[in-house]
């Protein structure tokens, strides 16, 4: 019956992990290239050089004893973000919306102090949240206001869109809304929504939360079907543009829609997720496969974002 | 990377285990399972004589050391004498030499000896050369009468060894042919010789045996027991000199055959001997490892049994890591589990080992649950990573500490030995379980901690298999097996099983 169910995966597409590491990831993806996606700094470097719009820095917090110099470097900011450098699954990351006398609100709307949020960056220097637990930075930039196409799917936080992009050619997409039990943050583990999206128009198809398929937001009872992605080809080309940056041949591209600088780049994964395959209920495997195929007559970033559109749209 | 170097990596690494495996199974009968006990009999021969200041050579028949009673080892004994061994098809010979000894001398001989059940003593050789006995007149007459009589009798060999045997052992006074041949007083040795010569006379190639009945001497003076051997066109066959009875040779020692005497010394007198045995119980393995020594002395001297025996102790820890490690590889990449770390719950399943499985499962338990909370309280006092590791490990020892006092006052002597739990293992397991709780909640955190104790329990029995435990420290060798599969499984990209539940609804839908 497995051996059965195996096969019918099989039949449909689907990337296991086992699979992914050993044919996509440890073959397309250089070793010594992982610095360059692990470390968000470094991300960020190389986006700003290559013209891609990215969050801006506030600064970088990368020894003890600049902590101490925080509470004047977030002085002109109300809101922002703290990131590790080297996090990963969206662990670490702490959002502020605001601050009240001397507490700090996080997107959650829960308060903390700023002993509080010296702690947390002291944690994330120590390297409780980065892979390995090796030293680490912390970033602080700035807090995205996202486009309000996602205001009615959200609850609170910054929906996302992530984007698979196999040898420059972006294959599969979701975008991922957070909620109430995610706290905030998008990230499906963590209780978001993923949505799949129709990779011909940038509009949203079924959507599933855990491991149930939904189509409603659980927070706000809106639709989350059928929403449309501005800019919608933009985005692909930014993740093409994400793969000859940093020649990683399988690669995650998490995109923000900033309500006044249009799409940014938020972070790259070398190890994206399989979950994205559940959210569109469409194995990968596939659309790698007709990549493999037709990547010979791809040169060009419009080559392939072109292509991806003809070819992975739902009709 | 090509799949086909890993299968060319992977069956090289199967035909070497496999082979040395195979070599040491079949040809060195090294034991399967461990309870396999090689019966062993110690084999004493002492050898006394005066000397007078003159040079003496004394001549020892020992058994050959790859008969089929195999000498797994074996000492001479004596003062002042020098010593050389020769061996010839019929013989080994032990020469003890020295130039002018005074008064007694004692030399011993001590062997031990396998008994190997399967043993088949007689069995092919090369043919021999067919001597006509040299037998004259009257004997030969004689000789001639006694093998037609049997002759008669008898349908084929064994019945004519029997008939011929019986002949001579029930010797009757009026029969005058037997008396022509042997005295009245002859040995059981003389007989045996005579029936090798009448054999002769029937173009059987026949020679006499000699040696001894392991479980018949007991301590004390044994006797001589001699058998005849007779070439049957392709092969030996063995007869008992006494009742020309045919077969199994079951505990029968040869020392030599053919002519000779067990001991020869010239330039001394009065000489005795004695031989005593003694049964020895040893291990299979004990055994199979002084076989090893015997047939491949190049592969004993590179072999664990050849360690010393606090080193061979840790290895036979450490060669069950690679088990318990393949056993978290299968739950990893084949089924799909989680578990904190990698490796840790080979660990966990290392101290498993000595605190036994139930007790180990709560003892763990409890030292997360205590130490899960302690972890809590301390993160409301905002301390840095590493003091903080360090604070939940020595909390960690007190919980130890504290579980074992009490569990020793309540009588539960298995609460002792919480001691063996790696506490490292535990505060960074504790450390992890954590943060995943804070970051994933509860339900991942206590999924991945079962999920580790699970694995661990697994690796755990994997581990403590007497018979996998008996197979990895007598054939490490199995172990290039274990690394090939590893190998294989390196390659192995097909879906893990808990994924067909998490893809389950794109089973059928899309394509």
């Amino acid at each position: 019956m497995m051996l059965a169910l195996a096969r019918r995966l099989r039949a449909a597409g689907v990337l296991g992990i086992n699979r992914r590491n050993a044919d996509f990831i440890a073959a397309w993806n250089p070793r010594h290239r992982y610095p360059l996606v692990d470390d968000k700094l470094l991300t960020k470097q190389l986006a700003i050089q290559a013209g891609i719009a990215v969050p801006e820095l506030y600064g970088v917090i990368e020894i003890e004893h600049q902590i101490r110099e925080l509470a004047g470097l977030l002085e002109q900011h109300g809101e922002f973000v703290i990131k590790p450098a080297h996090g990963s699954g969206g662990i670490g990351i702490l959002v502020i919306t605001g601050r009240i006398r001397k507490l700090f609100r996080k997107a959650s709307g829960d308060f903390i102090t700023q002993e509080e949020l010296d702690h947390h960056i002291s944690n994330t220097l120590s390297g409780l949240f980065s892979l390995g637990g090796a030293q680490d930075k912390a970033l602080i930039e700035a807090r995205v206001h996202f486009d309000p196409v996602f205001e009615a799917v959200t609850y609170q936080g910054v929906p996302d869109v992530r984007i698979i992009v196999f040898r420059g050619v972006p294959v599969m997409a979701m975008v991922r809304l957070p909620t109430r039990a995610s706290d905030g943050r998008a990230n499906l583990h963590q209780g978001a929504i993923g949505a799949g999206v129709d990779m011909a128009t940038g509009r949203t198809l079924t959507a599933v939360c855990g491991n149930d398929v939904v189509t409603e937001h659980p927070d706000t009872h809106q639709p989350v079907t059928g929403v449309e992605i501005p800019n919608w080809q933009v985005l692909l080309g930014i993740a093409a543009r994400c793969h000859d940056l940093t020649q990683l041949g399988y690669v995650g591209v998490d995109l923000v829609l900033d309500r006044i600088r249009g799409p940014l780049m938020l972070e790259l994964n070398a190890r994206p997720g399989l979950n994205i395959q559940i959210a569109n209920r469409c194995g990968l495997l596939t659309r790698l496969e007709v990549v493999e195929r037709e990547i010979g007559s791809l040169s060009t970033i419009d080559d392939r974002v072109v292509f991806a559109m003809r070819q992975f749209g739902i009709n | 990377m090509s799949n086909r170097h890993v299968y060319v990596l992977a069956a090289l690494l199967v035909a070497a285990g496999l082979g040395l495996f195979l070599y040491k199974t079949v040809r060195l009968d090294f034991p399967l399972s461990p309870e396999v006990a090689s019966n062993a009999w110690e084999v004493e021969v002492k050898v006394e004589f005066e000397t007078h200041g003159n040079p003496v050579r004394a001549e020892l028949r020992v058994p050959a050391s790859r008969g089929p009673l195999p000498i797994l080892n074996e000492y001479f004994v004596s003062r002042g004498f020098g010593l050389t061994t020769t061996r010839t098809e019929n013989q080994r010979l032990a020469i003890w030499s020295r130039s002018r000894p005074e008064g007694l001398q004692t030399l011993y001989y001590r062997a031990l000896v396998e008994m190997r059940p399967t043993a088949d003593q007689a069995g092919p050789g090369r043919a021999p050369e067919l001597e006509k006995p040299d037998l004259k007149g009257a004997d030969l007459v004689a000789a001639g009468a006694i093998l037609d009589e049997a002759q008669q009798k008898s349908a084929d060999l064994d019945t004519l060894v029997a008939q011929l045997a019986q002949r001579f052992e029930n010797r009757s006074a009026q029969d005058q042919n037997i008396a022509l041949l042997l005295d009245r007083h002859s040995s059981a040795r003389e007989r045996v010789e005579r029936i090798v010569e009448i054999l002769g006379l029937a173009d059987y190639p026949a020679r006499s045996m000699h040696g001894i009945h392991l479980a018949q001497v007991g301590r004390g003076s044994a006797e001589l027991s001699h058998w005849l051997e007779v070439w049957d066109r392709d092969r030996w066959r063995a007869y008992d000199g006494a009742t020309g009875a045919t077969g199994d040779m079951g505990d029968y020692l040869i020392f030599w055959r053919g002519p000779g005497q067990l001991v020869h010394v010239d330039g001394g007198d009065r000489l005795s001997w004695t031989m005593t045995t003694e049964p020895v119980q040893m291990g299979g393995l004990t055994a199979a490892a002084s076989r090893e020594r015997l047939f491949s002395p190049d592969l004993w001297a590179y072999s664990l049994s050849n360690l010393p025996l606090a080193t061979q102790n840790v290895y036979r820890v450490l060669l069950l890591i690679p088990v318990g490690a393949f056993v978290i590889l299968v739950m990893r990449n084949i089924v799909g589990f989680k578990t904190f770390g990698t490796f840790m719950p080979v660990l966990i399943a290392l101290a498993f080992r000595e605190t036994h499985l139930l007790a180990g499962i709560i003892l763990f338990s409890v030292l997360i649950t205590l130490g899960l909370s302690i972890r809590f309280y301390l993160d409301r006092l905002k301390l840095l990573l590493v003091p903080r590791l360090a604070a939940v490990l020595i909390v960690v020892i007190l919980l130890m500490l504290t579980v074992s006092v009490i569990s020793h006052r309540l009588g539960i002597e298995s609460g002792l030995s919480v001691a063996l739990f790696p506490m490292v293992i535990l505060t960074m397991t504790i450390e992890r379980m954590s943060v995943v709780w804070e970051e994933r909640g509860p339900r991942e955190a206590v999924q991945e901690g079962v999920g580790s104790l699970f694995t661990a329990t697994l690796a755990f029995a994997a581990m403590s298999s007497t018979q996998l435990n008996h197979l990895i420290t007598t054939f490490p060798e199995l172990l290039l097996v274990l690394l090939a599969a590893t190998l294989l499984l390196g390659r192995y990209s097909g879906y893990r099983l808990l994924e067909l539940r998490r893809f389950k609804v794109l089973a059928g839908g899309a394509g």
